[in-house]
């Protein structure tokens, strides 16, 4: 080096500590001003008007639901009975039509909403902790092991109380198995967690095999089968208090976890550095979606897919920050498996197993999602 | 909590307390594999402190150390005279700040709201960022100069742009203490060298700044104390015009390297930036182990 070479610039030694490190801007814009970026980016984004939409969509649908079926009743005599029944607001309609909403649809579409809001959050929020968009609430074996209670209790002729409760025993008892393996395996490793879900999974499924085996092809086989496909029919308002009350707390306390699994879901080390006890959020997630995922199973039988797609649906709309992400798809996953559940016991004069439905339908559509946002958002 | 003040990355002002503080820190993984023997180290305010060392030296399990995500055997980090070991998980991340080498997430998240995340020590019980919060985080994003990027999808911002964000993120976390691990080793030159500058930039402005890195370069240009490892244990610490040595780094890698100084001058005057080169094969018999020196 001989000649000095005046255009080096040196790090600014001079300047007052308090200036802006002026080395990190581009120097393809370097008098781009900062106030119009400012203005432009939303930093209170939209989202309270969505969730109103999205509210009164809900609402509309569950109105509509009521009226659908053999027995067909129009909006206006479905929002004057519900009025009168909840709000003890105008006359008491005709017998028959309130018996038909209240007995026969109000269970039915109840169940649906439970259902449909348990499976889709708990998929989001195990999305989100295992930072995987392939996972399922299904991920712990817990709809196998619920299933193989069910099945045990049919093969021995338990009545429905009994049977839910000794399912929901069960898909917690695969949930228990799965994270043991992982503690004492694979001393909590997230990964041993989801293999340990499969193991779970799949001898569960074996022993529900079993249970087929055993079972009279005559009387109880069918009724195990029709069970795993998954159907809302055998919902009543007495059988549906507690799973009601188990949705409702474990909704509440994973939106309490919702910015701990937020930042969860960009690392573990770095989920730690910025603060977040993982052990607990882990400890917290897994329990709220295993119990709600339980109950889900046991009111109504193995419903695939709802908890893969919906996520995925309530991400694209409102974006990954699992906290603006969780309302979305609650409210998502209520209305799609009331829709889905409409067509199933409408689209034909039998009762379609709602299983199967979901998973035709699921499918092409997850599809097509996938072709429309693609690489944007997995 | 008045550990720390809320805005400034002030640990103490006017303390005598040192920054960051190793004291005859020790660790062992379970199964053996890499460790730390004895190590002691300070660093103070508006310092930039770099690691050298081969793979395996123990930079990084130094590094998990200070964050709290391994708990030492022996000895005790204390930052701002508080034991980690002492600190839950949001105490420390008040003081602390951590700059992965990479992120990665398989959901689109944009840059701001991954720099918002740095928020998460300072929200109350069960809160989630606010507007307020966001305008902070958008602040810290147009600091670093990439404000621009604020609604871009994270994933998709090229490896230069990932670390300002991740950066971003560092300083909304308003700790005193920023922890680097090879916060360089994705990028291409131009970045490289942008990068190491708002690093310095930061030293100045307060923080005490400990990184790691692959280049002895590094610890000459940009860092007030070069930590030399080896095996676990610290080989030598100072500053780096005395401890980063052609014998040094031929000890420390195992190659022959040369450490010269190179004198630019700008409008204040001449200055001195060392550097180090590699001397190649042809010419290393007859030198081997002399030609650091000058």
């Amino acid at each position: 080096m001989s000649a000095p070479p005046p255009t080096i610039p040196l790090s600014p030694t001079a300047q007052p500590s308090t200036g802006p490190p002026a080395a990190a801007e581009k120097p393809a814009d370097p008098v781009e001003p900062t106030l119009p970026v400012k203005a432009r980016i939303r930093l209170r984004p939209a989202d309270s008007g969505r969730a109103v939409a999205l509210v009164v969509v809900l609402l509309v649908l569950v109105v509509i639901s009521f009226g659908l079926g053999r027995y067909s009743l129009s909006p206006v005599t479905v929002v004057r009975i519900l009025a009168h029944e909840i709000a003890g607001i105008g006359a008491g309609p005709r017998g028959q039509d309130r018996a038909v909403v209240m007995n026969v649809r109000l269970p039915r579409i109840l169940a649906a909403l439970l259902v449909g809001a348990a499976l889709s959050s708990s998929g989001a929020a195990y999305q989100t902790m295992f930072r995987n968009p392939l996972v399922s609430p299904e991920v712990l074996g817990v709809a196998a092991g619920a299933g193989f209670g069910a099945s045990v209790s049919i093969l021995i002729g338990l009545p429905t109380a009994a049977l839910q409760t000794i399912s929901f025993g069960c898909g917690l008892l695969a949930a228990v198995l799965a994270v043991t393996i992982a503690r004492v395996v694979g001393r909590g490793s997230l990964i041993i967690l989801v293999l340990g879900g499969v193991i779970i999974g799949a001898m569960f499924n074996a022993m529900i095999s079993s249970a087929q085996y055993l079972a009279n092809p005559e009387t109880t086989l069918p009724e195990i089968t029709f069970w795993l496909f998954g159907n809302l029919g055998r919902a009543s308002m007495h059988s549906l208090i507690v799973p009601s009350v188990i949705i409702g707390v474990c909704l509440v306390v994973l939106y309490a976890v919702r910015w701990p699994l937020t930042v969860l879901a960009t690392g573990d080390d770095e989920a730690r550095s910025l603060g977040v006890n993982r052990t607990r959020i882990w400890a917290v997630t897994i329990t709220a979606s295993t119990l709600m995922t339980a109950t889900a199973v046991s009111i109504a039988g193995i419903i695939g897919w709802v908890g893969l797609v919906v996520p995925h649906l309530a991400r694209f709309a409102v974006g990954p920050l699992f906290n603006r992400m969780l309302p979305v798809t609650t409210a998502l996953g209520a209305a799609y498996l009331l829709v889905v559940d409409d067509v199933a016991r409408t689209a034909t004069t039998l009762d379609l197993p709602l299983g199967i439905l979901t998973a035709l339908i699921g499918a092409p559509f997850f599809v097509a999602l996938l072709a429309k946002a693609g690489r944007q958002w997995l | 909590m008045a550990l720390i003040s809320e805005t400034t990355p002030e640990t103490h002002p006017g303390s005598t307390v040192p920054r960051v503080q190793l004291d005859d820190l020790t660790f062992t993984y379970p199964r053996g594999g890499h460790r730390l023997t004895g190590v002691t180290l300070t660093v103070e305010e508006s310092e930039v402190c770099c690691l050298l060392g081969p793979n395996g030296a123990g930079k990084t399990t130094l590094l998990r150390c200070l964050l709290g995500l391994l708990r030492p055997r022996q000895g005790s980090v204390r930052v701002g005279g508080h034991d980690v070991a002492a600190l839950s998980a949001r105490e420390l991340a008040r003081l602390v700040a951590y700059v992965p080498q990479s992120a990665s997430t398989p959901f689109p998240f944009t840059a701001l709201g991954i720099a918002v995340m740095g928020r998460t020590p300072h929200l109350r019980a069960l809160a989630s960022p606010s507007a307020a919060d966001r305008r902070g985080a958008l602040e810290q994003l147009d600091r670093l100069g990439v404000a621009r990027l604020a609604d871009r999808l994270f994933a998709q911002l090229s490896g230069g742009e990932r670390q300002l964000v991740l950066l971003a993120r560092a300083l909304v976390q308003q700790a005193p203490v920023l922890v680097l691990d090879e916060p360089t080793a994705a990028l291409d030159y131009g970045n490289e060298v942008r990068i190491l500058q708002v690093i310095t930039e930061l030293a100045r402005d307060g923080h005490s700044v400990i990184m790691t890195s692959h280049q002895p370069s590094h610890a000459l240009t940009y860092s007030d104390r070069a930590v030399l490892m080896k095996d676990g244990q610290v080989v030598a610490t100072g500053h780096p015009d005395e401890v980063v040595t052609g014998e040094s780094l031929g000890g420390l890698y195992g190659v022959p390297v040369h450490v010269t100084g190179i004198d630019l001058h700008a409008g204040d005057g001449k200055h001195t930036v060392r550097t180090c080169v590699p001397i190649p094969a042809q010419l290393t018999p007859e030198h081997n182990g002399r030609t650091g020196r000058r």
